[in-house]
């Protein structure tokens, strides 16, 4: 037998000490994430016994179908909402001057201080029938009923794009930063108008922020609760509303960990059907 | 590909502020349709701040640019038909190699049949037939600086700008870079501006050099010209490898140098402070044949340093004046030289005795 390359036990050594220093945020993803989720999943088939109830229930029963549509129309809606108003706010901020992008990213982060159910509460006011929006538009003669703006899809939507757009308006911030400036004046330069420049390269290059903010805002909008709750007049029942209604009203965890793991699963499985059709990861490592 | 004719440029006053900062002031340039013309100056001497206004990135707060006789001081980037290669390349990276050199076919709507024969032609010319699929960050820089050229000049530009554009390759391909650039240009024929802060670059390619300082055209001239009659201290600095030394008058053709008087076959400028520049390689070791003309003076050696195939040799004159001189590394040449602290005697050429004003003439 030949001697061990010292070398190389070098280097192993080194590389399980940089393992060792992943190991506090294993222990604690271990204990919050793995173990609830476990937990989750026994719950949702054990009632006395191995039982597929829940289930059952979950795909025979029209309200949880219609909970179901609704979150996901939801979820996509506040996604393409955020995606159109937050891009132009995050290609200003990576192209204008110095004191001018820390002020558009100060405006961006700055609700982010308040806590979400003082800005469900601040929406509830400007929106509801008396509030200050449906006043202004009757003061301008704009409209001559107070419109419906809230306790509704509409004024949920509202409110989820506002407190939602700072996770789309940063990743692609820091996305549109890493494009060199270069690139679209050597699009000019070849002849490129703006807007093809723009078509050809500067978008294809901030698509990894966009799908970074996509993924964030979806999945953030699926199982947002007070917002809706507040804002949704009763009448919009988001999916994480289902769930708190099973174990506070009628104490059915197995029922609500039920529905927790359909909406895991089917989440996955849209990622999965989305990344088949476009190909991420060649979006996200350039070529 | 056809060569596709070269663009006059002509730059009238061109000045550029930036607040108090006058980046670009009063530069007038006639460049002739064919010529490479290089921009030389040190950093923040305006080269790059004019290359962005020849190319529609930057627009003068005065003045005037016209290709061909049309101002195009205002016309847009995408509108000036000129082919850019940038310091960093500016190479696209989510596209591939083909891609990128057809990219200026696509933004220009040329018929889509036409795109696989002319990126042929275009990677063929930069020696990367085949390339096509490859990607971008599969390539070493030499191999993106070609891609660069080629989508600079597939629309057969009649001006390409170059900003620095070996400055990020080693030397030996630098070098060949620079030789196969001359070749390049003679081939397209198109009218090349080329901005760089090295000197011997800019000599090596150019037919004529412009050179730059604190935002003002000080000289522009041929090559050997601006080497052996340098406007002013600056240029004879920034040029070639010479020591500058402030002298004094002595008659009308003559300068004196510690103690010495050196004649100069040339008109000494009519006023000011004057400044001999002693180019290293035109002072020679008195070896008994040189010319009875030339100026002779005694130095002592300081300092030899063995450069590869040159001797660079430091010397010091009696009232402590320190100059060098360069010779090949020959034998007899590496003979010549005694060891440091010993004096010898050194000779230079009245036609290569330069003397120039401290200050340009404005």
């Amino acid at each position: 037998m030949t001697a061990i390359d010292p070398s190389l036990r070098y280097q192993r050594r080194e590389q399980g000490l940089m393992l060792l220093l992943a190991s506090p945020a294993v222990v604690v993803i271990l204990a919050l994430v793995v173990i609830p989720v476990g937990w989750l999943m026994t719950q949702s088939v054990y009632d006395n016994g191995f039982t597929l109830e829940h289930y059952r229930r979950i795909f025979s029963e029209d309200i949880y179908w219609r909970s179901f549509a609704l979150t996901f129309r939801m979820a996509l809606t506040v996604t393409v909402m955020s995606l159109l108003l937050g891009y132009p706010v995050a290609y200003a901020a990576a192209h204008v001057k110095r004191p001018w992008d820390v002020l558009i990213l100060a405006f961006v982060i700055l609700p982010f201080w308040t806590s979400v159910l003082v800005r469900a509460y601040a929406w509830l006011v400007l929106l509801q029938r008396t509030g200050v929006t449906n006043q202004m538009l009757e003061g301008l003669g704009l409209i001559s009923e107070p419109l419906a703006l809230v306790h509704n899809e509409l004024g949920t939507v509202i409110a989820t794009v506002h407190i939602l757009l700072p996770f789309m308006v940063l990743p692609l911030y820091s996305t549109m930063q890493k494009i060199p400036r270069e690139l679209m004046l050597a699009g000019a330069s070849l002849g490129g108008g703006p807007l093809h420049s723009f078509l050809r390269i500067f978008l294809p290059l901030s698509l990894p922020g966009v799908v970074a903010g996509l993924t964030l805002v979806f999945v953030l909008t699926l199982g947002f609760y007070i917002t809706p709750e507040l804002l949704g007049g009763g009448r919009t029942i988001m999916i994480s509303m289902v769930v708190a209604r099973n174990v506070e009203l009628y104490n059915q965890w197995g029922a609500a960990s039920a529905v927790g793991v359909v909406l895991l699963v089917s989440v996955l499985a849209i990622f999965a059907l989305v990344g088949r059709i476009i190909p991420l990861d060649k979006m996200l490592g350039q070529k | 590909m056809a060569k596709s004719g070269g663009e006059r440029v002509e730059i009238r006053s061109a000045s550029k502020a930036y607040g108090a900062v006058r980046a670009l002031d009063g530069v007038s340039l006639d460049i002739a349709p064919q010529e490479f013309v290089s921009l030389l100056g040190p950093s923040g001497s305006g080269k790059t701040t004019l290359l962005g206004i020849l190319g529609g990135f930057i627009q003068p707060s005065a003045g005037t640019v016209l290709f061909g006789g049309r101002d195009v001081t205002f016309t847009p980037p995408h509108k000036r038909d000129i082919g850019i290669v940038f310091q960093n390349y500016a190479l696209f990276p989510h596209m591939s190699v083909g891609e990128n050199v057809a990219f200026p076919l696509r933004a220009r709507r040329q018929p889509k049949s036409t795109y696989a024969e002319k990126v042929r032609g275009a990677l063929a010319m930069v020696d990367l037939a085949g390339y096509e699929e490859r990607g971008i960050g599969q390539l070493s820089g030499g191999q993106r600086q070609r891609v660069a050229l080629a989508r600079a000049m597939i629309f057969e530009p009649r001006l390409i700008l170059m900003d620095e554009p070996l400055s990020a390759l080693d030397k030996q391909l630098r070098e060949t870079m620079q030789i196969e650039l001359r070749q390049l240009h003679r081939r397209l024929g198109a009218t090349i501006i080329y901005v760089t802060h090295d000197q011997r670059e800019a000599l090596t390619m150019s037919d004529r050099v412009a050179i730059l300082k604190d935002g003002k055209l000080v000289q522009i001239d041929r090559p050997e010209r601006l080497h052996d009659h340098p406007a002013d201290a600056f240029v004879a600095s920034f040029i070639g490898e010479a020591t500058l030394l402030p002298v004094g008058r002595a008659g009308g053709d003559g300068v004196s140098l510690a103690g010495a008087v050196l004649k100069s076959g040339r008109p000494l400028p009519a006023q000011g402070e004057l400044v001999l520049a002693i180019q290293t390689e035109k002072l020679l070791i008195e070896d008994g044949t040189g010319a009875p003309e030339r100026n002779r003076f005694q130095a002592r050696v300081t300092d030899v340093v063995f450069q590869g195939e040159s001797l660079r040799v430091f010397l010091s004159l009696p009232d402590g004046t320190a100059l060098s001189l360069r010779q090949p590394s020959h034998y007899e040449a590496a003979r010549r030289i005694p060891p440091a602290g010993e004096m010898l005697t050194v000779s230079l050429h009245p036609q290569d005795t330069i003397v120039v004003p401290k200050t340009g003439t404005p």
